[in-house]
């Protein structure tokens, strides 16, 4: 009895307490929705926004609705997270591998790059590289070609647009390629597993994701066009590359910084996960006879990768959340378009902070899943 | 066999390479300070791409020529072992040393020989091709202050080392007031640095003018914004720390809620919500100051963090701790205060020590309501039509100064992490 007590009693007071602080802000928020005479509802979601975005991947225009708006913040907030997560975790995994390498310049270079990077606020990184590295960069009209075909000025990276023509059978083939490495995979380890040969399972995945589309390509079924950007005359000082895709400055500057910034944690995450490895694993490995490129692929890769995954999925998280300071350089993220210009003109600001914040949430629980979901697949399976 | 690899020195011969592949590696060096210190080039005679490689193919030659286990010279030993025990790593040696060379004068030019700190305007710097240091002089007292007056610059500096002076009251704490000394810091100093930011900084009595916090900015901003967001947030997230371990089921769900949901949202949001949000959460006559519900928010955001990490110590602690306090008759408060939390707090410094970093990496974000700290000021001072074009200068001085602080901070829980390391 007693017992009891003492344990409801703390609990009783902690749910009165949350129960209390709602009710005190639903209360105001009542009140004073009713004296401004606001009444709380989604339904502006459907209203016409008649505001412009600068850049978005959907068609958009001011006369779509504040749901469609919506729509092209998000779109703009996930391509900027997905271009960030690609990068850091290439530049992550060198820089983190170089941290670990024998050669005293290459390691020591590598700790500079993350010491630096990662004691600089994320802010003043995305600044620097929109307002003082990129705005260095020359005018269209002065601009040397990049690889022959690219164009990187100061009113953004201008690359070739393709065109292709029966783009679903590219993506069929493609699809049969990864579903027949799949079947390839699966027999390679099972050859392993039953009388030790292995095949090139790399050297052979790789030749199918060249020879399908390559097929589609040789019969005709697939053709492709490319539209180089060119230069084109706007008015008497203002020049652009037409025809071809430009990618904004503040889409480049930002996914430079958030990859720059983060991958320094990646590469903290890579670091201590082939640490983590001991060294009588390798060397068992060698002892039986495996060669180095066998050891790194069977035997040290999969149990490092256990090690790395969960921090990472944490800096991939970080990574997406971090992509809303978009906001300060304007790129037409979720936080500026729907946080900023539809909350200025609707004045909503409780429905529209709250599904902002729950479409981050829901972003974050989403890729938190997916990370359990791989990391539950390789975790060290008990025979 | 005779070995009819040329390249490949062995203990015989090895003088004779050691001399010739050092030769090598001195030309390769030689040739690339050259080119990049005096724009001067003695191959230009070879064709394009071959004069474009000559350095690195030299210097890959030459290390070719110096690589021998055990040559019986230990520096060339040292060498081979640290930056040549391949080819691949002696490229990129090579591939370091030539990038370094030829990005130094350019950068050093720029910073130093031809940079300007003379002069108050702007004239000064337009004759100069390199960094414009007078902007960073002139506005030096904006990036500290912001639009804090200039005639009360003492007040700010007096608040900061009368309150560094408290923080030192500790070390001077012996025998019987030793035992108050958490006490101290956990509850008597934060309300000392309020009640001495309030009457000091913001004025209002004393005979002290007021200043409105719209005025406060720059780097001061940022200590009061972080120092005030390290104090508070540390305890509370203590808390939901405990919380989320509880067995009562009711506060264990309540405080992973918490816990998830300000994981979740970026801080750019939560500040948002501070601003635009939370005034209509309030009775409508009641007014919180702009600075207050920022910090605020950010002490609510970070907590979340600091949980989490005080979590894993508490996770990371055997059963038997537990086990102990508890046959020995503690309560919950004196086993967790006295035996748990000392011991999971010790083993968590390095995470807290990364989340307060990240707490004043985060500070620059409050340019979302409208307070500017350093990065703020630099935004304002970048759009100032008398100072248009110095952008650079100032990211660099900023960022220098962030470097400073957070690898300050990240150094001195290294030392603290050593200090209180226990053997077990």
């Amino acid at each position: 009895m007693n017992h009891k007590i003492k344990s409801i009693i703390p609990q009783l007071l902690t749910l009165l307490f949350v129960v209390a602080v709602i009710g005190f802000f639903t209360i105001n928020a009542q009140l004073n929705m009713d004296e401004r005479g606001i009444d709380f509802g989604y339904g502006f979601l459907s209203q016409e926004s008649s505001f412009d975005v600068q850049f978005s991947l959907i068609e958009y225009d001011g006369s779509h609705s504040y749901a469609k708006a919506y729509l092209v913040g998000l779109l703009n907030t996930i391509l900027v997270s997905v271009l960030g997560i690609i990068f850091c975790t290439i530049i992550g995994v060198i820089v983190g591998v170089a941290r670990l390498s024998p050669n005293y310049l290459i390691r020591n270079t590598a700790a500079w790059y993350v010491e630096f990077f990662r004691n600089v606020p994320l802010l003043l990184q995305i600044f620097f590289w929109y307002y003082a590295a990129l705005r260095a960069l020359p005018l269209p009209e002065n601009t040397e070609p990049l690889f022959g075909v690219t164009y990187l000025t100061v009113k953004g990276y201008y690359i070739p647009r393709l065109i292709w023509e029966n783009f679903d059978i590219l993506l069929y083939s493609i699809l049969a390629a990864i579903i027949s490495i799949v079947f390839i995979r699966n027999y390679a380890r099972k050859l392993q597993e039953e009388k030790g040969q292995q095949l090139p399972v790399l050297l052979i995945s790789a030749g199918l994701l060249l020879l399908f589309p390559a097929i589609t390509f040789v019969t005709g079924m697939v053709q492709l066009e490319v539209a180089l950007p060119v230069l084109k005359q706007l008015s008497k000082t203002s020049f652009i590359y037409a025809d071809g895709i430009s990618v904004p400055p503040e889409l480049l500057a930002l996914v430079l910084a958030l990859s720059l910034y983060t991958a320094t944690f990646v590469a903290e995450c890579v670091r201590a996960g082939i640490q983590g490895v001991s060294k009588g694993q390798k060397e068992a490995a060698a002892s039986v006879g495996l060669t180095p490129n066998q050891i790194l692929k069977l035997v040290i890769m999969p149990q490092a990768l256990r090690i790395i995954i969960p921090p990472t999925t944490n800096q991939y998280l970080n990574l997406t959340k971090n992509s809303s300071l978009a906001a300060a350089i304007a790129y037409p993220d979720l936080v500026l378009v729907f946080a900023g210009t539809a909350l200025m003109q609707t004045g909503r600001a409780i429905e529209i902070v709250s599904i902002t914040m729950l479409t981050y949430l829901t972003l974050s629980l989403t890729i938190s899943l997916l990370m359990n979901w791989y990391n539950k697949k390789i975790a060290i399976k008990e025979k | 066999m005779i070995n009819i690899n040329i390249l490949k020195p062995n203990s015989d011969n090895f003088q004779t390479y050691l001399y010739i592949g050092s030769g090598f590696i001195f030309i390769s060096i030689f040739d690339v300070i050259l080119r990049s210190f005096f724009n001067l080039n003695f191959s230009t005679s070879l064709p394009g791409i071959l004069n474009f490689f000559l350095p690195l193919i030299l210097g890959l030659v030459g290390f070719q020529m110096i690589r021998l286990e055990y040559s019986g010279n230990r520096i060339v030993d040292k060498i081979n072992e640290s930056v040549n025990n391949n080819t691949f790593n002696a490229g990129l040696t090579l591939l370091i040393i030539f990038l370094t060379l030829i990005a130094t004068p350019p950068a050093l030019n720029w910073m130093i020989f031809e940079a300007t700190i003379s002069g108050d305007t702007k004239e000064a710097c337009v004759a100069t091709k390199g960094a414009c240091w007078t902007y960073i002089k002139v506005w030096f007292r904006r990036f500290m202050y912001g639009m804090y007056p200039n005639d009360f610059h003492w007040r700010i500096n007096t608040a900061f080392i009368t309150l560094i002076g408290f923080a030192f009251v500790g070390y001077f704490m012996r025998g019987k007031l030793k035992n108050y000394i958490t006490f101290y810091y956990a509850i008597f100093y934060p309300i000392i640095a309020f009640i001495i930011i309030n009457f000091l900084i913001s004025g209002g009595s004393f005979g002290l003018e007021w200043v409105e916090t719209n005025a406060w900015g720059g780097l001061s901003l940022t200590f009061i914004v972080s120092f005030f967001g390290l104090i508070f947030c540390f305890p509370l997230g203590m808390i939901l720390a405990l919380g989320r371990r509880s067995e009562l089921p009711v506060i264990k769900y309540i405080s992973i809620g918490y816990i998830e949901f300000w994981r979740g949202v970026p801080l750019i949001t939560v500040l948002f919500m501070s601003s635009v949000m939370f005034p209509m959460f309030l009775p409508s006559d009641a007014f919180v100051d702009k600075l207050i519900r920022v910090i605020a928010a950010i002490i609510l955001f970070e907590a979340a963090y600091v949980a989490e990490v005080i979590r894993g110590g508490l996770q990371a602690l055997p059963r038997g701790q537990y086990d102990a306090a508890k046959s020995l008759g503690m309560g919950y408060w004196r086993m967790q205060i006295f035996v748990i939390l000392p011991q999971a707090l010790k083993l968590v410094i390095p995470g807290i020590a990364n989340t307060f970093l990240a707490l004043v990496k985060d500070t620059p974000l409050i340019f979302v309501v409208g307070l500017s700290e350093v990065v703020g000021m630099l935004q304002m001072a970048k759009t100032n039509p008398k100072w248009l074009g110095y952008a650079m200068e100032g990211y660099i001085f900023a960022s220098i100064l962030f470097w400073a602080i957070c690898y300050a901070m990240s150094k001195y829980s290294q030392y603290l992490e050593l200090k209180y390391k226990t053997e077990r």
